[in-house]
Order: structure tokens, then sequence, then C-alpha cells
């Protein structure tokens, strides 16, 4: 992977909540294609810097650019160019398969041909010609998240942000769910995703590893492994929450 | 605007999908429409009438049975003496009792004049007041019999002229309670169901995770706001338009005045409503805060709408609280529309006022709801 094109720029970006510190002064940069890996343990800030990069949490202070635009001053553009999917699986149980597609496409402003070739395009590719017209809460929690991911890569955003995206599911799911990001990586979309399972880590392109609002370490998987000493993210995860301690 | 219409496409298709919800937003207020309107009568009726007869004589039986035609006092025993009314009161089992004395028939010959005794339960201060003037009236009609039986012709030729007043009753003239409240009541269950409905829904999203996945897109917030409130509108006016069938079908409520300017207003009233509740479901977390805060509003509202009580009789400083009020002022205008046939000229205040808390009201709503914080 050659870092060419920047489509992420952080520059000292902190967000405090009255006397509290979520995210203290972070820097860094992601490029087009890349699997950016955003670690840290619960509560080290992770989501909050995400969603300040997503425009729906304004910063403190400090300076950020998504896709080129401010975050500061254009939220709304930044949101035409990104696609996001939450840690809680955001989509309504009581709308089917093609209604939330279509609902989704809709807001973004999608025109009815563009939603009708999507639905087809995604209920193909994820396999769900069974249940398209079902209520989307009586699907799978694997198969959910699949669909999530789908609808956040419904207008071809050039970054998708995923926050912990594979939380409570199967081994096997995790691994067909990383196989889409794969996929979606190889046609040019970066991809910012946290996670707390380090075996994902070790798919990432680089990772950072944030600790009590810092960015602690920023590196691919094989460069943090080599520099701390260890044979896995693991151990480098470890070594560094240790050391705050 | 497609984006519009997508949100509101979004919306009929859970309001109608929800099973659970249906029944609640069509049948339980049309029950209760039909239930509060035959229940909330002002009518004073079933009064528990009891006396205490020491005097045994034609005339005494006469007076009570004056009292026996009336239908709105139902005939207990009689008590033996005072002590036992009184006890009687004390348990709650009589509301009034009258009290005859022993020389009631001989002073009544003799003197023209007797004093009564009349025992009233005044708890209920409104009730007893009312108690109190069916009770006069029946002992004035019994006065008037008493005085042709006594003198044998028509007192008229040789008594004082007496002023009889005659009331003409407007607009109600059967004094029918029913009519009077059906209209008040139906603006309560249209102010109550889009109120609920409407703040109820945006929090929802907020308790499932879509608000802030729909925050994420570059909708606008006025696509948003007009998208999630329209169906509620749309939905408050459907449920008028019930209301206001099942008023005519089942209790016959004149409706005198133009239709058209009822929907008017409703129109512009389900704004100020709507605005409600968006305003609430922004500044709360989960469905129990709006509900409870919307409770509080609704209670205050109802109470202080005119809809149970006149405002004319709150005191000063409570009549101006109700000049915030928009349930107050869609009771006063259903209810002189329907019922006095006012025109579009005489609603003209109200209207205003409806409007500008309208502007208010989604202004505030629209500032408060942020897709950032």
């Amino acid at each position: 992977m050659k870092p060419e094109e920047t489509v992420i720029e952080v520059e000292n970006l902190t967000k405090k909540f009255g006397d509290f510190t979520a995210v203290n002064e972070i820097s860094f940069k992601t490029y087009k294609g890349e699997i950016f890996g955003f670690l840290g343990a619960n509560g080290a800030g992770k989501t909050t810097a995400m969603k300040m990069l997503i425009g729906i949490s304004k910063p403190t202070s400090g300076e950020a650019s998504v896709t080129g635009l401010d975050v500061f001053s254009q939220p709304d553009q930044i949101k035409k160019n990104i696609g996001y999917m939450s840690q809680k699986f955001s989509m309504y149980d009581d709308l089917t398969i093609k209604e939330n597609i279509t609902f989704f496409g809709g807001i973004y402003g999608l025109d009815r041909k563009t939603i009708k070739n999507k639905i087809k395009q995604i209920i193909e590719s994820l396999g769900l010609e069974e249940v398209a017209n079902k209520l989307v809460g009586a699907l799978p929690l694997g198969w959910k998240q699949k669909l999530a991911f789908s609808v956040a890569l419904l207008h071809d955003p050039k970054i998708v942000f995923l926050d912990e995206p594979t939380g409570g599911v199967d081994p096997i799911t995790r691994r067909q769910f990383w196989e889409l990001i794969y996929k979606q990586a190889s046609q040019g979309t970066t991809i910012f995703v946290t996670t707390h399972y380090m075996d994902e880590a070790e798919y990432c392109d680089r990772v950072s590893i944030m600790v009590e609002g810092k960015i602690e370490a920023l590196d691919t998987p094989k460069n943090l492994k080599t520099e701390y000493k260890v044979d896995s993210m693991d151990g480098v995860f470890l070594k560094l929450a240790r050391n705050i301690e | 605007m497609k984006t519009i219409i997508y949100i509101v496409q979004k919306e009929f298709r859970q309001i109608f999908r929800n099973k659970g919800m249906l029944p609640i937003i069509f049948v339980l207020p049309l029950l209760q429409l039909i239930i509060l309107s035959n229940a909330a009568t002002f009518d004073i009726e079933n009064i528990k009438f009891s006396y205490v007869d020491h005097d045994r004589s034609s005339s005494s039986r006469g007076l009570v049975e004056n009292f026996e035609a009336s239908t709105y006092f139902n005939i207990l025993n009689s008590f033996p003496s005072h002590k036992h009314a009184y006890e009687a009161m004390e348990k709650g089992e009589v509301d009034v009792i009258l009290e005859i004395p022993s020389d009631f028939h001989t002073q009544l010959i003799r003197e023209k004049q007797v004093d009564l005794g009349v025992y009233i339960n005044a708890i209920d201060g409104s009730k007893a007041g009312v108690e109190s003037v069916y009770i006069n009236q029946i002992i004035k009609n019994f006065n008037r019999n008493i005085a042709i039986s006594t003198t044998g012709f028509n007192p008229l030729q040789n008594q004082k002229i007496e002023v009889l007043t005659v009331p003409s009753f407007w607009y109600n003239n059967t004094l029918n309670y029913k009519i009077f409240m059906v209209p008040g009541i139906l603006v309560l269950l249209v102010t109550m169901l889009t109120l609920f409905l409407s703040g109820m829904n945006i929090v929802r999203e907020k308790e499932i995770g879509t608000l802030e996945q729909i925050n994420v897109t570059p909708i606008k917030k006025y696509q948003f706001i007009i998208g999630k409130l329209f169906p509620f509108w749309a939905l408050g006016l459907l449920i008028m338009t019930i209301g206001l069938l099942i008023s005519k079908i089942i209790f016959a409520v004149p409706m005198i005045g133009s239709i058209p300017l009822i929907y008017l207003f409703t129109t512009v009233y389900l704004l100020v409503i709507l605005g409600m509740g968006l305003f609430i479901s922004n500044y709360t977390d989960t469905q129990q805060q709006a509900m409870f805060i919307a409770w509080f509003f609704v209670v205050i509202f109802i109470l202080m709408s005119g809809l149970f009580t006149p405002i004319e009789s709150m005191p000063d400083w409570a009549q101006k609280i109700t000049l915030l009020n928009p349930i107050r002022y869609f009771v006063e205008i259903i209810r002189m529309v329907m019922l006095k046939g006012s025109g579009f000229k005489d609603i003209i205040p109200q209207l205003t006022i409806i409007s500008g808390y309208a502007l208010v009201m989604n202004a505030l709503a629209v500032w408060s709801y942020k897709k950032t914080n």
C-alpha cells in the first residue's frame, strides 16, 4: 500500500466535556484505500474522536479535515462523502430490508432508479433474496451488521467509519465481515474502523492505539509488534495500557 | 422535497405496521370520547335527600311529596330525630336533610310564615350551591300552591305582584351538557394524541440509535422536521374528522358554524402541538422522560383550559396563565363555531394568537434540534 492521497487529516484535535478531556490533542493522517484501525480500551475516546470526524460532535479545539473538508465549517458537505455504521445496530427493525434501503437511499438523495439498483445489488451480494421482504428485526445479528455495512456504502462514500462493527457476532461472521471490508478497500474506499478485538487489528493496514484520550502508538501492525518486541497485537496493547498505569 | 417524501413514507409504514399502536391511536380516543362525554356531566342529580318530620301533618307530607316528585332528589328514609339524620350525614349516607318543625302546619295556616331547617353537605361547594337552589325552588313552588289552597282563589289578585324571571338559554337551549362537553373533549383527545405521538416518536429514534444514523446523513434540519411532523399532523386531522363524525352521529351535537373553519383552526393548532412535541423530544433522552414532561403540560393545559371549569371563575393570576394555554383557545373556538355559529371574523383574535404560537413553538423546536452536539 502506497500512501498517496490523504483523506483524513487531524491536528491536535481535542474534545472536552466540562473538566473531562475525552480526546486529548490527537494528530494523524489517513490515506485513500487504507484500512485504518482505531484501537483503544473502552472509554479511551475512540468513539468521541470518530464522532468529531463524522460531524455529529463539535471539537473543542484543534484542526481536522475529512476528504479535504473542514469539520468545523463544512460538516454537511463531509456527510455527503462519508458513510457511518455505529456500534448500535441502527436500522429500523419494523421495516423490511428493502424499505430500510429505500429510506436511507432516499435521505442520501439517491433517485428512485439508483435505489432500485442498489437494493438488487445488495440483496444479491449478501444472498438475502429469501428475506428481502422480511422485517429487519427478524434477522440474525450477523446479517444485520452486513446489511448495515452495505447501507453505509449506499451513496458510494469516499470513507466509511465503522464503530465496533463486529461486536457480539461469531468468528465466522466476523471473518465474512472483514472480507466485505477488504473488498471495499480494494475499490479505493478508506475504512476507518474502531475495534477492541486485537485479532481484527492484525487485518488493518495501520493501527493507532488510544489510551486515555491520547494516541500512544500509530504504525503498521508489523512495525508495532517489532517495536514492542511481542508477537501479537494483544501484546502491544497490553504493554501500552500497562505503561500508563 | 423528495427527501421529505421518503421520511413521510417511512413514518406511515411504521405507524400502520405497528399492530399494538393502531388501536391506541384510533380506538382508545373514540372510546374516551364516548365515555367521557357521557360521564363528565355537571348536572347534579340523584341527590341523597332525607328529612326529619316533627309535624306529621298534611302540609308537611305535601312538602315532602314535592321533593319526591323532583327528578333531582332520591328520597331516603326519614329520620326520627335531628341526631339520627346528622349521624347519617356524617357517614356520608345523605347529602341533604330537611327538618320540618312540629308547628309547621299550624304556623303556616295562622302566621303564613314558618322556618324550615335545611342542612347540606358542602364538602363539594359548587354541588352544595346547586342543591340549595333546587331546594329553594321546590319550597317556593310549595309556597305558591299552599297560598292558592289557603286563600282559595287566584292568589295573583290579592297578592303583591311577583316578578317572574323566565330564562331563555341561548346556543344550548336544553342545557344539555353533552353538547357543551363533546367538542371540548374532542379537542383534548386530538391534543393528547398528537403531542404524545410526536414527542415519543423522535425520542424513540434517539433510543434505538437511528437518529444518530440520520444525523450523519447530509439531510437538512427542515427536511427531517417536516418529514417527521407531517404524518402526525395528518393523523391529528384524521382523528379530528372521526371525532366530529362521532359527535354528529352519536351525540347529535349541533354544527351550526362552518366545518372548514374548524379545520382551518385545527390545522394551525396542530402545528403548535407538534412543535411542542418536537421541543420536548429534543430535551429528553428516553420515551419515559418525554412521556412525563408531556403529561405535566397536558394536565395543566386541560385543567386550565376552561373545559371543565370556566376560566372566568379562576383567580386573576390563573386567568393570565390560561392565555399561554393553546387548548384554551381551541376549546373556545370549537364551542363558538359549532354551538354558536361564529364566523371567520369572530375567530380572528384566537386564530392570530395560535398562529403566532405555532410560529414561536416551531422556531424553538427547529432551533433546539441539533444534528451536532
